[in-house]
């Protein structure tokens, strides 16, 4: 019958291209990781990673301001948005039915869509123009906009995670709802919590949009936070689109970095807690 | 049942105590001010650094094809044009990927080969922006340029789409670039709606008589449809805004470019680009105004994705 046999036939084309966009997908991912590590590793070295960059057409030199710069950015970034989010979250997830929960948790979600250069602008108008200068505390600025919204999500979903019966349990013994949401509920919740903080760090620590002309880059050590600062980030794209062989080499060096730091986290949560990737 | 809190017997008595009620209102004012205070502020402080542009070029701004700094000319349709075209033509090419992804990893692999794919895939998200444009730098643009460009010119070449000379830093380059960014975005949304489809809509095709391919697109996608293109939005938003990647590969040249082996540019690309060297009020003014126009174009996209997916939440019951 040639009409069931077309349709076997579209039916095996079907499946054949299923299995090829699936393969065709892990050839980027693929080469990727392999790029980065074959020519990261070579570039990897203690004074790599210690070291401040030298200046162009000098040989050697390393990220290590860089590095530092990253985890002090990120550091300020978590400090004004893990607090915020989570006393947010916390109000999404303990009052959940009023109109105002609904449209705040909604303004959060779409907020998590906000384009990362957009909070680069942001911070430069808030904190660049009205401070005198690019300075690390702006970048911090910046990144902690990306992150609240997705610090407020995830408290949420935590926080509703737990059992309602648990409060009622707590609120039969005569707690008042504050002790209950901050002794019961909360500690319930903090692993999930802690989590979703984890995740959001990894998410933030590799943004570059944020970081150009806000944080922007200093070829010396951190020297305060308003002062502009060195991120890995920065560096590997400043170190990407330079004409220099050497400065490319060194770029895929700080790549290695970057990723090894960011994929230890994601994978060391998701591993810790298993949970599914998203 | 739906559980309220706190349990109504308590409120009906007229227990309220102080303490609560100020630790409901600490919270409530911390998440209206850092939330939909962050939106309100956000969206303030682009209109007020735009104000200059605005008020010298009007609603001419968004459909001048001029952007020469040197001379005082600013119009921001090329950029807005090579993000419109990009984002689309990345979706043109991840979205058939995506599903196909999804339907496999869903349907047709087995749980272990799922368990195992279904990370990996959503690992290409977890890698910074701008590795990824680092890797189209070096090895996407370059094998663009050698091994892509030629046939598409030799084949498709009389259509203007793919006229040459070919350049690696290209439009083509920057969607392939977009599409690799939103395909673990898309896939997966979908292959978690597929998995949510009943399993008897599909067994009951199959049972009628139905090919596995008959039965996937006659019945379980159109049931996941809601979510799917929720998936897709998303994606969209997702490439609307991306800048590094993007300002890495495609090649930034502010033209209305007809074949996609060209240069362009893009709205987040300029802004990344010449923010810190725009010298002059209505420069600033002029990027900040074009950050504006983004953030609105990927809002309405956003909302409109939140909106599908909620919908669609509450009406398949959570998930």
């Amino acid at each position: 019958m040639p009409e069931l046999e077309w349709r076997r036939l579209k039916d095996r084309l079907f499946t054949a291209f299923c299995i090829c966009s699936t393969a065709l997908a892990l050839i980027p991912l693929g080469s990727m990781l392999y790029t980065i590590f074959m020519k990261g590793f070579s570039v990897i070295s203690l004074s790599f990673l210690t070291e401040l960059p030298a200046p162009p057409g000098e040989p050697g030199g390393g990220f290590g301001n860089a590095i530092q710069g990253s985890l002090i950015v990120v550091g300020i970034a978590s400090a004004i948005g893990i607090p915020l989010g989570i006393a947010a979250g916390m109000y999404l997830g303990e009052y959940p039915n009023s109109r105002l929960s609904r449209a705040i948790s909604f303004t959060a979600d779409v907020l998590t869509g906000v384009p990362s250069i957009i909070t680069g602008i942001f911070a430069y108008m808030l904190v660049v123009l009205r401070f005198g200068g690019f300075s690390a505390l702006a970048g911090g600025v910046a990144l902690a906009t990306m992150m609240l919204p997705f610090i407020v999500r995830t408290t949420e979903e935590a926080m509703k995670l737990v059992p309602w019966e648990l409060r009622e349990a707590s609120l039969a013994l005569g707690a008042t709802r504050w002790r209950t949401t901050l002794q019961v509920v909360l500690s319930t919740a903090r692993f999930g919590i802690a989590t979703g903080i984890l995740l959001t760090i990894a998410r933030i620590a590799g943004e570059t949009a944020p970081l150009l002309f806000t944080a922007f880059n200093n070829r010396f050590w951190f020297d305060g936070v308003m002062q502009p600062v060195a991120t890995l980030p920065v560096m590997i794209y400043t170190y990407a689109i330079s004409p220099f062989d050497d400065w490319h080499a060194q770029a895929w060096g700080g790549a290695l970095v970057l990723v090894t730091m960011i994929l230890l986290l994601n994978m060391g949560v998701r591993l810790a807690t298993g949970r599914r990737w998203r | 049942m739906k559980l309220r809190f706190p349990p109504p017997f308590l409120s009906s008595r007229g227990v309220r105590l102080t303490g609560d009620l100020v630790f409901q209102a600490v919270l409530a004012g911390v998440a209206v001010l850092s939330v939909i205070g962050l939106a309100v502020l956000l969206l303030r402080e682009l209109v007020y650094g735009s104000l200059p542009a605005i008020s010298e070029f009007g609603l001419g701004f968004l459909t001048s094809t001029e952007w020469n700094p040197v001379r005082g000319e600013f119009g921001a349709l090329p950029f807005i044009y090579g993000t419109v075209v990009s984002s689309l033509l990345a979706l043109a090419i991840g979205v058939p990927l995506s599903l196909g992804i999804a339907v496999y990893l869903a349907e047709m692999a087995s749980p272990r080969v799922r368990a195992v794919l279904s990370p990996v895939i959503e690992l290409l998200a977890a890698i910074p922006s701008v590795i990824i444009g680092l890797w189209g730098i070096f090895v996407l643009a370059p094998f663009v340029r050698e091994h892509l460009a030629e046939p598409l010119m030799s084949y498709l070449g009389f259509l203007p789409l793919f006229e040459g000379p070919a350049y690696g830093y290209s439009v083509l380059t920057a969607s392939l670039v977009l599409a690799i960014m939103i395909i673990p975005i898309i896939s997966s949304i979908s292959r978690e709606a597929i998995l949510a489809v009943p399993r008897l809509q599909l067994e009951g095709a199959l049972a009628l008589g139905a090919t596995r391919f008959e039965a996937i697109t006659g019945v379980v996608l159109p049931y996941a449809r809601g979510a799917i293109f929720g998936a897709v939005m998303l994606g969209l938003g997702r490439a609307i805004g991306e800048t590094m990647a993007v300002t890495m590969v495609i090649g930034n040249s502010p033209q209305l470019f007809t074949s996609l082996l060209h240069p362009g540019y893009t709205m987040a690309a300029v802004i990344a680009n010449e923010f810190t060297e725009a010298t002059g009020e209505l420069y600033l003014a002029a990027l900040i105004e074009i950050g504006l126009v983004l953030f609105a174009i990927s809002m309405v996209v956003n909302v409109l994705a939140r909106a599908i997916t909620w919908r669609y939440m509450r009406v398949q019951g959570g998930a």
